[in-house]
């Protein structure tokens, strides 16, 4: 396979591209010289061709949803609209300084309040910010904004936070950094919370329920509406973490089903790219009673014109999360793919990635592949185990995973929720074909048949990527994280 | 139907194949009570054509400068080549490189800007970034608090030239853990942190030092790095990426360097864009990479030998350790990662000199041009980097918004955060700054402090 050398490697002492830099100035008096730095930092020295080339060459060595199907569970990874990277990218947008005046700033400001109200109506909450930079970001404002409301009423001995052992991994983490205690709820057979063990986990040292609905494995809390009553019942709150809102946007609304605060990812939910980990946006709503201590800043409108509600205004807030406005580039690009589907594009986008979801899962199924909850409707996601064929077969579900690659698809989620053994959660979202859907599921077919005729085979993949299968063991052991000038590059095992 | 390729043939087959009488039907499990809310505050939808006169209007309508905006975000040119590349699909749409051997291209890359951050900061080691600067600040406090083993306390000590923004930041989110943030109360000597203020040391398990400093001003990190050091408490540095191009980097503070050093990437390339998004930076010694947060990238090799490159040290990470991980931190600000380093290849160490000389070349005179308006004066005479403030005859809050309304951008109110500072404006101008720029800010001002003092 092609190896393309470090960046570093390519360089040669005395390169540069030189037009990118301004002229050279002396250091002059200003700075006395024990605040300078001795050398030049260790940075490339290339030519333009040099860095084009190269990035554009590791670029092609990635797989995304612009090249590959990518049903990646939980991640909604739907077609990011190039139209939303333009606009958002308008120079209006795009040079102007974070601190600039509201009274020259009243375009953002108008597209930042509007998507606000937006998000408030169809997730049925009283109101939204937008600051969170991403979506474990938006879950720490939402316990912090649990924790702050039972502060202010003096109710200072709640100290849990209840996580079903269905959740993401970033459930608990939040509600650790939020100073709480976790405490796992199991789920019951049909992929439900078990009720009984929510009613005895319930008590007086009950902050809160984080729950994702539907949840991690892929089907509705059906008993949604009870859940609510008994946690506000036992005085905690309900945070929902909207990781799966893809799957019911438009057609029923968190606010509506009791909870009281939820984070959106935009970067899921709103089609912003992932852009290879980032950047996301967490902007969270919250009911009436959160209100006060909502992240700041917030766009308020006062007649016709916009202003930012800082600390002044939200004396309860829980602060800030960030140095600005949170990732105004992102919410930009989700402002336009939200105007762009409108009030009757919203239910689509969950018809659609439901449609897409069951067809799946029934074809699947129809192949012989062991679906998980067969009584249950998939909603934009589905699981199913591949504990048969590792059994029989020696092919575990890494291994489907990487065999998928091959077949240029990317693999679906796997080993996640962990509960469920040799597991792919897989989401295909609404806007891909029905052909493409029908191209995977012979890719499992005949991954199945190869594991059958020779299940070593599997175990090797994947054949045609940039590279074989990587040694993990190796990497965390003999920790290498950085080129050093002089140091060779690694050497082929004998 | 926008982004949805469905035929009315492709419906009817596939709910066929369901055993769905209608696409309402497959939602049979959400209660009914809960379903149907007609969204009727929601706009129609638009056509792309349409929204794309709506946004060219809206984003018409605001002023980008001559930008002599800092305090956090700076304005500087960005090579066409960088955003070119960037938004090629391969890297804007692709997921977070779980998938190693799907995911060659970003891991490289990323390990590239492990390399670069290494480089220029002379740590040992970075992680793949964090949310913004102020964000990696609050991580960077959190990581010393689990690395000082020898320190009892969970005060850490935070100088009071450090960006007040970021303090806030860090406050709401290292609050709830018990972790007590104090100020490093001491008389300023013009503007940057005395010996004197080390005083407070004792016990402490961190102390935050910025350079520049919020003022702009260049702190004396060798004798606070050793004073620190001396306590038993750990140095945690905000920096400016471009300003280490030129000063002395963290690595080098002192006798033994700063152990953990985290700041703002967006100079390197990122855009303003209103605030966001940028990318967090931390980098620390070797001991500490076990402590650090968010996404690390690792080489090593596939089982042909074949050199590649993984995420590593997950065992770190809440998709792992769940309730016992180092951060909540997952998705982080990859793309805006991908333009920092393909900035950083561009411009070089030499490049990136050449900028920060330039930014500095420009405020020194920026500043010499304003001072020579009556009552306009410097607050601080000592170093700067490229922001300097000045005192003004009046409150800046009116002088900033006058001047905004001729479209100058002329600085940060430093009223803001302190009322004695009302008449104090943060100034600041990069390497886009023109000698003409700096003539219209001039005279706008003049005519400004003319017609109020009349």
């Amino acid at each position: 396979m092609r190896n393309d050398p470090l960046i570093f490697e390519q360089g040669r002492p005395g390169r540069r591209a030189a037009a990118q830099a301004p002229g050279d100035f002396p250091v002059g008096a200003g700075i006395p010289d024990r605040f300078l730095r001795a050398g030049p930092a260790r940075l490339p020295e290339v030519s333009e061709l040099q860095v084009v080339r190269h990035y554009t060459r590791l670029s092609q060595k990635n797989f995304s949803i612009d090249t590959q199907f990518y049903p990646l569970g939980s991640c909604t990874m739907k077609y990011n609209p190039r139209g939303c990277n333009r606009l958002a990218m308008l120079p209006g947008f795009l040079d102007r300084h974070p601190w600039a005046p509201d009274s020259v700033s009243q375009g953002v400001m108008s597209c930042l309040h509007d998507l606000q109200e937006m998000l408030a109506e169809v997730t049925g909450m009283a109101g939204v910010s937008l600051t969170p930079m991403a979506g474990a970001q938006g879950e720490f404002a939402g316990v912090a904004m649990i924790r702050a409301y039972h502060l202010a009423r003096g109710d200072e001995a709640r100290n849990e936070i209840l996580v079903p052992d269905a959740a993401h991994g970033t459930n608990p983490a939040t509600a650790v950094m939020c100073g709480y205690k976790v405490r796992e709820i199991p789920t019951d057979r049909d992929g439900d919370v078990d009720l009984e063990a929510l009613k005895q986990a319930l008590g007086p040292q009950t902050a809160g329920i984080m729950l994702t609905n539907p949840s991690t494995l892929g089907v509705f809390e059906r008993r949604i509406t009870e859940m609510a009553e008994l946690v506000h019942k036992a005085g905690g709150l309900l945070y929902y973490d909207g990781a799966n809102l893809n799957a019911i946007l438009g057609k029923a609304r968190p606010g509506d089903m009791g909870f009281d605060v939820i984070h959106m990812n935009l970067h899921k939910t709103f089609s912003t790219p992932h852009g290879g980990g980032g950047p996301g946006s967490g902007a969270i709503g919250v009911s009436k009673r959160l209100l006060p201590h909502m992240p700041v800043p917030v766009v308020a409108r006062e007649g016709e014109a916009y202003r930012w509600l800082t600390e002044r205004d939200l004396p309860q807030t829980i602060g800030r999360l960030s140095a600005f406005m949170g990732n105004t580039g992102v919410v930009l690009r989700a402002y336009v793919y939200a105007r762009m589907l409108g009030r009757e594009g919203m239910g689509r986008v969950a018809d659609f990635a439901t449609l897409n979801a069951n067809y799946l899962m029934c074809r699947l199924r129809a192949e012989g592949f062991q679906v998980w909850f067969p009584q249950r409707r998939a909603s934009h996601e589905f699981i199913i185990s591949l504990k048969q064929e590792a059994k029989e077969l020696g092919a575990t579900a890494m291994d489907f995973a990487k065999r998928l690659l091959d077949y240029g698809y990317h693999a679906p989620t796997a080993y996640f929720p962990l509960l469920v053994p040799e597991c792919l959660l897989i989401e295909p979202t609404e806007t891909e074909t029905r052909e493409e859907l029908d191209g995977f599921v012979e890719a499992m077919v005949c991954i199945r048949d190869e594991a059958r005729r020779d299940p070593d085979y599997l175990k090797q993949a994947p054949y045609t990527l940039p590279v074989r299968r990587l040694d993990e063991v190796r990497a965390a052991k003999e920790l290498d994280l950085k080129w050093l000038p002089g140091t060779p590059a690694l050497k082929e095992q004998e | 139907m926008p982004f949805i390729p469905h035929t009315q043939e492709d419906i009817d087959a596939m709910l066929e194949v369901i055993g769905a009488a209608d696409l309402e039907s497959l939602f049979d499990e959400i209660p009914v009570g809960l379903k149907g809310h007609p969204l009727s505050s929601l706009p129609e939808a638009m056509s792309e054509q349409a929204v794309t006169r709506l946004m060219q209007e809206r984003s018409a309508r605001d002023v980008c400068g001559p930008c002599f905006i800092g305090a956090g975000a700076y304005r500087h040119h960005i090579p066409a080549a960088v955003w070119e590349l960037t938004t090629r699909g391969e890297f804007y749409s692709a997921y977070t490189p779980y998938q190693a051997e799907a995911s060659q291209g970003t891991l490289q890359l990323l390990y590239e800007f492990q390399s670069m951050m290494t480089g220029l900061t002379a740590m040992d080691v970075s992680n793949a970034s964090l949310y913004d600067g102020a964000s990696a600040l609050a991580e960077a406090i959190l990581m010393a608090i689990r690395a000082n083993r020898r320190a009892s306390s969970r005060r850490v000590l935070v100088a009071g030239t450090l960006h007040p923004v970021y303090r806030q930041v860090a406050e709401s989110i290292v609050g709830a853990q018990g972790i007590v943030l104090e100020t490093l109360e001491a008389p300023l000597r013009d503007g940057a942190l005395d010996a004197e203020a080390m005083a407070a040391l004792d016990g402490a398990a961190a102390v935050v030092v910025q350079q520049p400093n919020f003022y702009g001003r260049l702190e004396d990190v060798d004798m606070l790095t050793d004073q620190a050091h001396g306590a038993g408490a750990l140095v945690i540095a905000v920096v400016n990426p471009v300003a280490m191009a030129l000063l002395r980097p963290p690595g080098n503070w002192g006798r033994d360097g700063a152990d953990i050093v985290c700041g703002e990437g967006q100079p390197l390339g990122v855009p303003l864009s209103s605030g966001g998004p940028y990318f967090g930076f931390l980098c620390a010694r070797q001991a500490f990479v076990r402590q650090m947060p968010g996404r690390i990238v690792g080489r090593t090799v596939d089982l042909e030998g074949t050199p590649g490159y993984t995420l590593t040290l997950q065992a770190r990470e809440q998709h792992i350790r769940r309730s016992k991980a180092t951060s909540n931190i997952c998705t982080n600000q990859g793309l805006m990662v991908t333009a920092a380093t393909i900035y950083m290849a561009l411009l070089g160490g030499e490049g990136l000199r050449r900028v920060a000389l330039a930014c500095h070349h420009n405020t020194v005179s920026l500043t010499e041009q304003l001072c020579t308006l009556s009552g306009v004066r410097p607050l601080h005479q000592g170093p700067c980097f490229h922001e300097r403030v000045l005192e003004l005859p009046r409150p800046a809050s009116q002088i900033i918004e006058r001047l905004a309304a001729v479209g100058v951008l002329a600085g940060y109110d430093l009223g803001r955060h302190d009322p004695d500072m009302a008449n104090c404006l943060l100034v600041c101008a990069t390497e886009l700054i023109t000698g003409d720029d700096i003539a219209r800010y001039r005279q706008a001002l003049e005519a400004v402090l003319r017609e109020e003092a009349a």
